[in-house]
């Protein structure tokens, strides 16, 4: 909240997050942010895979028709995504790390190689699972 | 000028007294993560369509075993390094921040007990063929 000023005064304050124009760089800074927090979710479904497997037959059937109904193919969907997401935008943050690739134009093409390279990858692994794996909707 | 202490300054710590440690530690198991993580999701996608016998049957093998634990204490150790930093960026109140803090701890300790025993449980009760 923002403190009056003296005399009763409005202090004027900085724009918010939606005034900006959104660089390629804000956007994949908060998208890894966002796919983090996602994946931290997608924690649970590999825990579940692995109690499944552990526990029996029914338990594992349970979790394959549940993780092959369209919703969970939908959310599957939405964490494999997630994770090339993130990898390869982690990887960009290592290369940053290192001291490269700070100059404007090529952060911004790196940003845009990254939703573009995560999609595509996700996009071909459901491909092959709906081609060689038999999955279908 | 600046307005540092020389005691400050050698020591580099800054306000919070704390960090170098976190940020290393992220990403360290980042990179432990890149190859982890290209393994585990090609070994899901090669398991999608068969039964729980198949998936007994990769688990088992020893270095999936320990693979896919390694990929989970990474992605854990990862994930609540990752979920604090969250945490003290947008939390505001004291207390609901070490509320949460606390919390994500348990999270990532009560995912990484279940999956583990699972795991063990799947490697250890059957021999590899």
């Amino acid at each position: 909240m923002p403190e009056q000023a003296k005399g009763g005064r409005e202090r004027p304050l900085s724009p918010h997050l939606q005034i900006y124009r959104w660089p390629v760089t804000m956007a994949t800074s908060i998208t890894h942010r966002a796919t983090g927090m996602a994946l931290a979710a997608g924690t649970l479904l590999v825990a579940w895979w692995l109690i499944a497997t552990a526990t029996g037959t029914d338990a594992y059937d349970t979790f394959s028709t549940v993780a092959r109904s369209p919703l969970g193919l939908l959310i599957l969907f939405g964490f494999v995504w997630s994770l090339a997401f993130h990898l390869l935008n982690g990887i960009r943050h290592l290369v940053w790390d290192s001291g490269y690739g700070f100059e404007v134009k090529t952060a911004e093409r790196s940003g845009i190689l990254v939703y573009a390279l995560s999609l595509v990858l996700a996009l071909a692994l459901f491909a092959y699972a709906f081609a060689a794996r038999g999955v279908s909707l | 000028m600046s307005v540092r202490t020389p005691l400050g300054r050698v020591e580099g710590l800054g306000a919070a007294h704390r960090g170098t440690e976190h940020f290393i530690s992220q990403r360290v198991t980042a990179v432990a993560l890149a190859p982890l993580t290209l393994w585990f999701v090609f070994s899901a996608f090669m398991l999608i369509g068969g039964d729980r016998a198949e998936a007994i049957h990769f688990l088992a093998a020893p270095v999936n075993a320990v693979l896919m634990a390694l990929f989970i204490i990474a992605a854990l150790m990862h994930m609540a390094l990752g979920l604090q930093m969250v945490i003290e960026d947008y939390v505001e109140s004291e207390g609901g921040k070490v509320v949460l803090l606390v919390l994500n701890k348990f999270f990532a300790w009560v995912v990484g007990a279940a999956s583990i025993y699972a795991l063990l449980k799947i490697a250890l009760s059957r021999s590899p063929a």
